[in-house]
């Protein structure tokens, strides 16, 4: 049977990262854009894991945890803005905030 | 035996993250990604990150998720309904997508031919102990800057979150 390599995991990155890509550019709610963002920092961290594998070194996963840290900042600050933005709009959808928009 | 977990594991992966982005109601999704969390943790134990599969666990099945699914009912989010795209789009997103990710992985392939095997249990780097060390010795000041951003995403949470008082 052919061996797992380095290669495998980050044709899984790329998968993932594609798939979040679909989810943040298709989807109306914010809260499974936010999700999607997710996916796509988890996909940066299975890159990082699995060169710090190959490179036989502890850096990549510091840097994983300082994504993870960053994944945390960004959800809870981006989920106080979605419920500010319920507050005034009563919507989740994001087709339907559009002040901005002119 | 690596093979297998790793294809398993994989699979279960990339499934859940579909799942994520088709599923209508926010709530299939949040448990779907608490899939692709799970399956994540397993990937970096094979990868000998015991101490980040345990953080991923923590942090994002935990954590995140619980507040994930905490503001879906706080603000009663319901299936949203699906809007009309249009023809192209329909016929040509899933060919081309799968074309790009299939280009990317040819040319990650021509990239890195040398690349190494991975065994379960060929690097033992990533317990606590070598997280620990590296962290408050090689990556002290980055870590105290993380602690900061920490605090500011705190203090950016309630003053969005908060009721305005006038």
């Amino acid at each position: 049977m052919h061996p797992v390599t380095t290669v495998h995991y980050l044709a899984l990155s790329a998968a993932l990262l594609l798939i979040g890509t679909v989810g943040v550019l298709t989807r109306r709610s914010i809260v499974i854009i936010l999700m999607s963002i997710e996916l796509i920092l988890n996909a940066v961290n299975i890159n990082l894991v699995a060169f710090s594998r190959q490179a036989h070194a502890v850096h990549g996963q510091i840097f994983a945890i300082f994504v993870i840290v960053d994944a945390v900042a960004e959800a809870a600050v981006g989920l106080g803005i979605l419920i500010a933005l319920f507050r005034n709009k009563e919507t989740v959808l994001a087709d339907e905030i559009d002040l901005l928009k002119w | 035996m690596d093979v297998i977990l790793f294809l398993v594991f994989a699979i279960i992966a990339v499934v859940c993250a579909i799942n994520v982005v088709v599923q209508t109601h926010p709530i299939s999704s949040a448990v779907s990604l608490v899939g692709v969390m799970a399956s994540l943790a397993v990937l970096y134990l094979l990868l000998g990150a015991e101490f980040l599969a345990a953080a991923q666990v923590i942090v994002y099945a935990g954590a995140i998720m619980v507040l994930f699914v905490f503001v879906i009912m706080l603000l009663n989010a319901g299936a949203e309904a699906k809007k009309g795209r249009s023809f192209t789009a329909q016929l040509l997103g899933l060919p081309l997508l799968v074309a790009f990710l299939g280009l990317m992985a040819y040319f990650v392939q021509r990239l890195f031919p040398q690349s190494t095997m991975v065994h379960f249990g060929g690097f033992r780097g990533g317990g606590a102990a070598e997280i620990g060390h590296a962290l408050f010795t090689t990556f002290l000041l980055p870590f105290e800057v993380t602690s900061i951003l920490i605090l500011v995403a705190i203090l950016g949470a309630i003053v969005l979150a908060r009721k305005e008082m006038d």
